[in-house]
């Protein structure tokens, strides 16, 4: 279970507005916090291995900006930015988030979520849980369509079923 | 947290608690409507309405047998919603894949720079 690497991160959606994202690693906190906050390392981790991560700003103060962008391997542009809320250095962050290539005529700024990453260390290895809570309802089903946001809660164990329906 | 009150899609029909609660009622299969509010332990006419919902979204179909209404569900409908997290998943699985590869070289410069010290 306790493998170095290659953990799968734990997707969830406690809430109708909420993502939960969960991983652990086998490092101290201080390390994964580097890595989550220091551009050049970011830069090498958030491309998720579709691309190249080309801008990574962190401002890291309450009220700093941040922003990323990524040309994936099909050319096209992703780019996220937000500002930081609260900074707990080596524990946690909670800064907004704004996706900005969303369909034509929906205002990023109102679909800003809100996400809040917490790094708690037990033994040596850090587990790293991410909150997305989204601001805004409007429009729901124009950003589902764009596939960056979702809006439902859930229970894994129905999607588990749904699954095995699908077979 | 107040929601819109869309049930246009899968997902908007899903959101709803009791509305899941049927959902993994008729995961175990079919079932009458009388069934699912002795279940519930709601009114018929609530269940009735939830039932329209999921099925005006294909998330569950209904048959007439004799004088019963049988609900099913339908997981391709729900197939949309079972994609999206798993490509979500997906991502930040491979995001984490190459932090552990970043982290794996920060814990060999400590270890290096306490050894140099």
């Amino acid at each position: 279970m306790h493998a170095t690497s290659s953990g799968t991160a734990s997707v969830t959606l406690p809430a109708d507005d909420q993502i939960l994202i969960t991983r652990e690693f086998d490092a101290p906190r201080r390390l994964v916090w580097e890595a989550w906050t220091t551009p050049e390392l970011v830069k090498r981790w958030w491309n998720a291995r579709r691309g190249e991560v080309t801008v990574a700003e962190i401002d890291l103060r309450v009220d700093g900006r941040w922003r990323y962008v990524m040309i994936a391997d099909d050319g096209t542009e992703v780019a996220f930015h937000g500002e930081f809320r609260e900074i707990v250095p080596t524990e946690r962050i909670v800064s907004t988030e704004v996706f900005e290539g969303l369909p034509e005529g929906l205002d990023p700024e109102e679909h800003a979520s809100l996400n809040t990453a917490t790094f708690t260390e037990a033994d040596g290895r850090t587990t790293l849980a991410i909150l997305v809570q989204h601001v805004s309802n409007a429009d729901r089903d124009a950003v589902i369509a764009s596939g960056m946001e979702v809006g439902l809660q859930d229970a894994l164990d129905l999607l588990e079923e749904v699954a095995a329906s699908l077979r | 947290m107040a929601r819109a009150a869309t049930t246009t899609d899968a997902f908007n029909a899903v959101a709803e608690p009791r509305r899941r609660e049927i959902l993994d009622l008729l995961a175990g299969g079919e079932r009458p409507v009388n069934d699912l509010v002795h279940a519930l332990g709601l009114a018929q006419p609530q269940v009735s309405k939830h039932l329209r919902v999921l099925r005006d979204v294909g998330a569950v179909d209904v048959r007439s047998a004799g004088r019963q209404r049988l609900y099913r569900l339908n997981g391709r409908a729900l197939k949309p919603i079972h994609d999206w997290v798993s490509e979500y998943e997906r991502t930040w699985s491979e995001r984490f894949d190459e932090l552990d590869a970043v982290l794996e070289e920060l814990k060999e410069k400590e270890v290096r720079n306490a050894r140099d010290e």
